[in-house]
């Protein structure tokens, strides 16, 4: 299987309220098809090392290649444009933007990418909602949306650019356990049937094991990446 | 850009009250500068108007006291020559040639109208009141020219004067009231050397200007040659029009030099008209800029006020692939719109405060004719209204669009 995702020596600082090493010498690499689980104790950086995956983080020490491409040093611009194509986001606080309907807010990173018609947009964006079991919430604010939808609405989000990798903050963080189910059967279905790569944040036991390969942190480093 | 649009258009909607406010301070600040662009503008064309209504262009005539060459620096230019308080020489004012250079001036491209003139003052005498008159000798074809004496004929008509041996006069309203006289009726003028003459009313003229109705007459120029005592040929001064009253300055310096008499354009004659203008458009200029900035310094915090709100929005929309000139295009794009239809709505309320000025009677007694404010309806203003209002939005928008743009979407989503 062909990596998909290489990250080499890679350090981080926060430099408030005293410099303070997070991340520190991280070196792996994800296969493409792969599911990926990311556990560790709360504060360990977790969080902190998706954004450096996700390309939004810039300020850090080391190398990011994703899909064979050389991320580190490339333009904010370059990089917005790639996240929009080749990234799914799932944040750890399933933000959406309020003003806008459940449908729109999955529409608008495809309307942006300008790969489909508007009308081919909406249409995969209904197949995504319908997929997490928010469709009926389709024309609702998102502001009017309960918790664990919002959350599944920032799935469809993730997955409406058929991305290369999605990353998920822990995704099902917010969900009860026949949503958590349903959430990782997709998750799985993503992998093996269209062989796009996931790597989630998690604290949940069972949702680690079943997927293809934990990487275990504690304080900044990696314990174990089989 | 579509997308920016659909997502400015989403925000604006979202907070209705805040877009109407930041809205009307456009709104505001275009409709004032408009209303007062067409106040002040119409009391400077008034003015000039009024102005004109009974002045030529340029008035040519012979400068009895302007300054010569002493006799002693002509006899020997090389020295250096002395003469204390020189006084003119004895000259009558008359325009040798006079019926000449109007006619050189009737042909000049650039002229409108050119008409000789000579005037006397005369008494008029109503029983026992004399009244003083100002009877001006004048071509009435060409005076008509400038001044468009046929729109100011009130009563009778001026074609008697156009026949040189007519006993014809044609008086201004305030006069005829004052003597109590109607068309046709006859009127004894005495001239300051004592002649009388009888001439007959064949008109009353009104110029809507008080003092000026109250003494002046028209007569055929041959009458009051006559009631001089002076030749054929005897004329003191040439009014002329220009087409392009611009041109009067340079045309009236030129005709100067090629005729040695002295010449006055409009401008120079009326130096406080061009003052109080200049007043004028300084206060307008500093009323709508002071209006725009404080309309500007509104949209400027509105839209950093959304900034702040939306700080969360943005690192979304950054996290899914917008760059930073995509946020700041759909904040610019909501300072554009906001200042597109606050300005439209700003040439709304300038064209309804104008027009409603324009309505109100206004009382200018007898002095001026003038019944409603002069406004001046310039579409020029609303194009240049438009334009500086969304000027000033895009100006305000740009450095908070820009900030947004900015934002670190990681600072952010950390939380
Ligand atoms: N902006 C910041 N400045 C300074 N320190 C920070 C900042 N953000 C995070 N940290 C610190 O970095 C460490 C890693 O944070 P991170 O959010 O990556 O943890 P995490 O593993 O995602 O935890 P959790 O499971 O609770 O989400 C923490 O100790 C946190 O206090
Ligand atoms: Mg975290």
């Amino acid at each position: 299987m062909e990596t998909v995702l290489k990250a080499s020596d890679i350090n981080k600082y926060f430099y408030d309220p005293v410099k303070f090493q997070v991340l520190k010498e991280l070196d792996f690499e994800v296969k493409k098809g792969e599911f990926v689980s990311i556990v560790g104790k709360s504060g360990c950086g977790k969080s902190t090392l998706l954004y450096i995956l996700s390309t939004m983080d810039t300020d850090f020490e080391g190398e990011l290649e994703i899909n064979g491409e050389k991320l580190t040093k490339q333009k904010q611009n370059y990089l917005a444009r790639f996240r929009n194509e080749h990234i799914g986001f799932v944040f750890q606080f399933h933000y959406l933007l309020p003003e806008f309907t459940s449908l729109q807010n999955v529409m608008i990173p495809a309307l942006k990418l300008g790969k489909y018609s508007r009308q081919e947009v909406e249409e995969r964006a209904l197949e995504k909602l319908k997929l997490l079991g928010v469709e009926e919430q389709a024309h609702k604010l998102t502001s009017k949306l309960s918790g664990g939808q919002q959350q599944r609405v920032a799935i469809a989000r993730a997955l409406i650019n058929d991305p290369t990798i999605i990353m998920g903050d822990e995704p099902t963080g917010n969900l009860d356990k026949k949503n958590t189910e349903n959430v990782f059967a997709i998750f799985k279905e993503l992998t093996q049937t269209y062989h796009q790569t996931i790597i989630a944040v998690t604290h949940d036991q069972d949702f680690a094991h079943n997927s293809d390969r934990i990487i275990e942190m504690s304080d900044g480093v990696i314990l174990k990446a089989n | 850009m579509k997308l920016a649009f659909e997502i400015a258009i989403t925000h604006l909607l979202a907070k209705p009250k805040q877009t109407l406010v930041a809205m009307l301070g456009v709104t505001f600040g275009i409709g004032m500068f408009i209303t007062m662009m067409s106040m002040m503008t119409g009391l400077n064309n008034f003015t000039d108007e009024l102005t004109l209504r009974i002045t030529p262009h340029i008035r040519m005539y012979h400068d009895v006291a302007m300054s010569r060459e002493t006799l002693l620096d002509e006899l020997s230019p090389q020295t250096m020559n002395v003469v204390h308080h020189q006084k003119p020489k004895k000259e009558q004012n008359r325009l040798k040639d006079g019926f000449q250079i109007v006619q050189f001036l009737q042909k000049q491209p650039e002229v409108a109208a050119a008409s000789p003139r000579v005037t006397t003052q005369a008494f008029c005498n109503y029983g026992p009141v004399q009244i003083n008159a100002n009877v001006m000798g004048v071509d009435i074809a060409q005076e008509n020219k400038m001044f468009k004496l046929s729109e100011k004929i009130k009563a009778g008509t001026f074609d008697p004067l156009l026949s040189p041996n007519s006993d014809a006069i044609l008086i201004g309203r305030g006069l005829a009231k004052k003597l109590n006289i109607l068309v046709g009726d006859r009127l004894n003028l005495t001239t300051p050397q004592g002649n009388v003459f009888n001439l007959k009313v064949v008109g009353i003229f009104a110029m809507g200007i008080g003092t000026y109705d109250d003494v002046n007459c028209y007569a055929h120029i041959a009458t009051v040659q006559s009631m001089l005592q002076k030749d054929k040929r005897y004329i003191t001064e040439i009014s002329i029009n220009m087409l392009d009253l611009e041109q009067a300055d340079e045309f009236a310096q030129k005709i100067q030099k090629t005729f040695k008499y002295k010449t006055e354009d409009f401008s120079t004659a009326n130096a406080t008209i061009a003052v109080g203008k200049a007043f004028r458009n300084i206060l307008t200029a500093t009323v709508s800029a002071t209006l725009l900035l404080v309309a500007g310094f509104g949209i400027y915090n509105i839209l950093n006020m959304t900034i702040l709100n939306k700080m969360k929005d943005i690192a979304i929309l950054k996290a899914t692939g917008f760059a930073a000139r995509d946020v700041m295009a759909i904040f610019m794009i909501e300072s554009v719109l906001i200042g597109f239809f606050g300005s439209l709505l700003g040439l709304l309320m300038g064209f309804g405060l104008s027009y409603w000025i324009a309505t109100l009677p206004f009382d200018a007694g007898n002095v001026i004719d003038l019944k409603h404010l002069p406004i001046n309806f310039n579409p020029l203003f609303y194009v240049v209204g438009i334009i500086f209002g969304m000027m000033t939005t895009a100006l305000a928008g740009y450095f908070p669009s820009r900030k947004g743009g900015k934002i670190d979407p990681v600072r952010i989503l950390r939380g």
